[in-house]
């Protein structure tokens, strides 16, 4: 027989570390705080809806309004005295139609500067368009309206011909210059986390390098791709500021790109203020931001289900 | 064609990533259809010698190549059409890498991108080398679904069949059977007996005794240079040309 006892109370046994009770004790903690922030996400979310729709919901009851008239009325006269109307499609109208203008131009540019910067240039060039596009996402709102009010709203003059630069092209333009940023960096890290040996496969296949970008790597990439887009667009969608300054802010049914056009953010920020607290005119207000409340909620939700569809094919 | 019986001839290949140089100018040359196995211990240099052939060493940037490389007479280095060239050099990696797609457009890459658009033509090709790379009777039925989705050792012989599908004259094999069980081992390696009647492979590995079964010839490179390259027999048996390669062959190194 050996002279080493098999007991638990064994030299080896004492060796062996265990975990004291403070440090299982913290681990709880930390989970409890991990488990505590993911649910305040959602605690927030929904107290703001609530503290809006607070705020609004009196006006549902209220004589001169009238739900219908509210969603698909082009009239806006929240300060008239004789006729208070308060519809708010051409607002919706306008925010999907700058929002769209955007899209459309920043997509392609933001996905092409994307690729552009992570397969196709040179690592030293690489660090300068980073550091470069990092700047320019960093640029407040109100700067970008001012680059709309002055030298985008010239370009579109001298170039269109038209009478007035703020219009629904200046506000897109506007918006996608705001969203490319943010496409381009959050695709260049989506495209960068493909990995490498995916390249290698590709290229020792014989594949051109364009050939490996959209045969292999968009493919690879298309979910991150796809968050890139979505949040570059809700910036847009969201964007007050800059296209409150270079829109023109009329209210209207836009029927060109050369039309002014005012979005609901827009309109919020500029009338907020004189709307006294507690008046129709401040409710109806609020009730614009549940309505753009649910438009984000619709975009968003509709975005997931491309992205489920696109993930199961 | 050069029609010469040597289809690959290196000439003082060096190959540096940065200052270090890991191939200090190495001299041989491969035989039309012959198995050519290449054998060392980790770090030697195997797979940065494949690199060389088919020239992916372009994408590395810190990478220098000098010293010349022929591959059916043609310098490697002055080749119009590397993207030719690489399909005229099949790779299989070490570790299988599925590329995102179906079953079938895995093997359908290579093919598609130099051009094929035919579906009948295509759908040959699939077959045919599904079949070469022992595979296709476990996947025929389920050819759209992912390649990611099969197991390591299958996706590895989809790899196998995905080099397979441009027609290669010279098919790299790099340690190709580390995630493969051993039946399936040897069934691929005589499906690699059968190949050789049409191409020429160059098998590196870290098993002796599967260079020992299938190679003609063995090439023992160590720390990047050239120990030993001769026939099969003498590399493997009890009196090698150099001591080194007794030692390594034997495990006493290594
Ligand atoms: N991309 C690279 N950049 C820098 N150094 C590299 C690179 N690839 C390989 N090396 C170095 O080159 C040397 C040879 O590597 P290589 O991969 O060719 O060896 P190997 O013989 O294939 O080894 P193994 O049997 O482990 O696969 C190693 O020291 C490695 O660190
Ligand atoms: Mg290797």
């Amino acid at each position: 027989m050996s002279a080493v006892p098999l007991t638990p109370g064994g030299a080896a046994a004492e060796r062996r570390p265990t975990r004291s009770t403070l440090s299982l004790l913290g681990e709880r903690v930390i989970e409890a705080l991990i488990k505590l922030s993911g649910v305040s996400a959602v605690i927030f979310v929904v107290a703001i809806f609530f503290f809006i729709f607070r705020e609004a919901a009196p006006v549902l009851w209220s004589k001169d309004f009238h739900i219908l008239e509210f969603l698909f009325s082009t009239e806006w006269y929240p300060t008239s005295v004789s006729n208070v109307r308060y519809g708010t499609l051409a607002l919706t109208v306008g925010t999907l139609s700058v929002t769209a203008v955007a899209i459309v131009l920043a997509v392609p540019f933001g996905l092409g500067a994307a690729i552009f910067v992570s397969e196709f240039c040179s690592p030293k060039l690489k660090e300068t368009l980073k550091i470069v596009i990092e700047l320019l996402a960093a640029i407040p709102s109100v700067v970008w309206g001012f680059v709309g009010l002055t030298v985008m709203s010239k370009i579109i003059v001298t170039l269109t011909g038209t009478a007035v630069g703020v219009n629904l092209l200046n506000g897109g333009v506007i918006l996608a210059l705001m969203s490319v940023p943010i496409i381009v960096s959050i695709g260049e890290d989506a495209l960068r986390a493909v990995p490498d040996s995916y390249r290698e496969a590709a290229v020792a296949l014989g594949a051109t390098r364009w050939q490996t970008v959209y045969r292999v790597l968009l493919p690879a990439a298309k979910n991150g791709l796809l968050a890139a887009v979505l949040l570059g667009v809700g910036r847009a969608v969201g964007e007050t500021m800059a296209v409150l300054m270079a829109t023109g802010h009329a209210v209207h049914i836009p029927d060109g790109l050369l039309n002014s056009v005012r979005t609901l953010t827009a309109n919020v920020a500029a009338e907020l203020g004189e709307a006294p607290a507690g008046s129709s005119h401040y409710r109806v207000l609020f009730l614009t931001g549940v309505l753009l409340f649910w438009i984000t909620m619709v975009v968003n939700v509709a975005a997931d289900l491309v992205v489920r569809g696109i993930r199961r094919k | 064609m050069g029609g010469s019986s040597r289809i690959v001839e290196v000439e003082g290949l060096r190959l540096a990533y940065g200052i270090k140089e890991v191939l200090h100018g190495i001299s041989f040359a491969i035989d039309r259809n012959e198995i050519f196995a290449v054998i060392g211990p980790a770090q030697s240099g195997k797979t940065s010698l494949l690199r060389c052939l088919n020239r992916t060493t372009d994408f590395i940037p810190s990478a220098t190549v000098s010293g010349s490389i022929r591959v059916d007479g043609d310098d490697i280095r002055r080749v119009k059409d590397v993207f030719g060239l690489r399909r005229r050099v099949g790779m299989v990696a070490p570790l299988p890498v599925g590329l995102p797609m179906s079953i079938y457009d895995n093997v359908a890459f290579a093919p598609r991108c130099s051009g094929m658009t035919a579906k009948r033509e295509l759908d040959d090709i699939v077959e045919r080398c599904l079949t070469q790379a022992a595979l296709w009777d476990e996947v025929k039925d389920r050819l759209s679904s992912l390649g990611t989705a099969l197991s390591g050792g299958q996706q590895q012989r989809l790899t196998i069949a995905r080099a397979l599908s441009h027609q290669p004259e010279i098919l790299c094999l790099d340690e190709f059977s580390i995630a493969i069980d051993p039946v399936t081992t040897m069934r691929i390696e005589d499906v690699l007996k059968g190949l050789r009647r049409e191409i020429t492979i160059i098998l590196v590995t870290n098993l002796v005794q599967q260079a020992r079964r299938l190679a003609d010839r063995t090439m023992f490179l160590w720390n990047g240079e050239i120990v030993e390259l001769g026939p099969s027999e003498i590399v493997f048996s009890d009196h090698p040309a150099d001591r080194r390669t007794y030692d390594y062959v034997n495990g006493i190194f290594g």
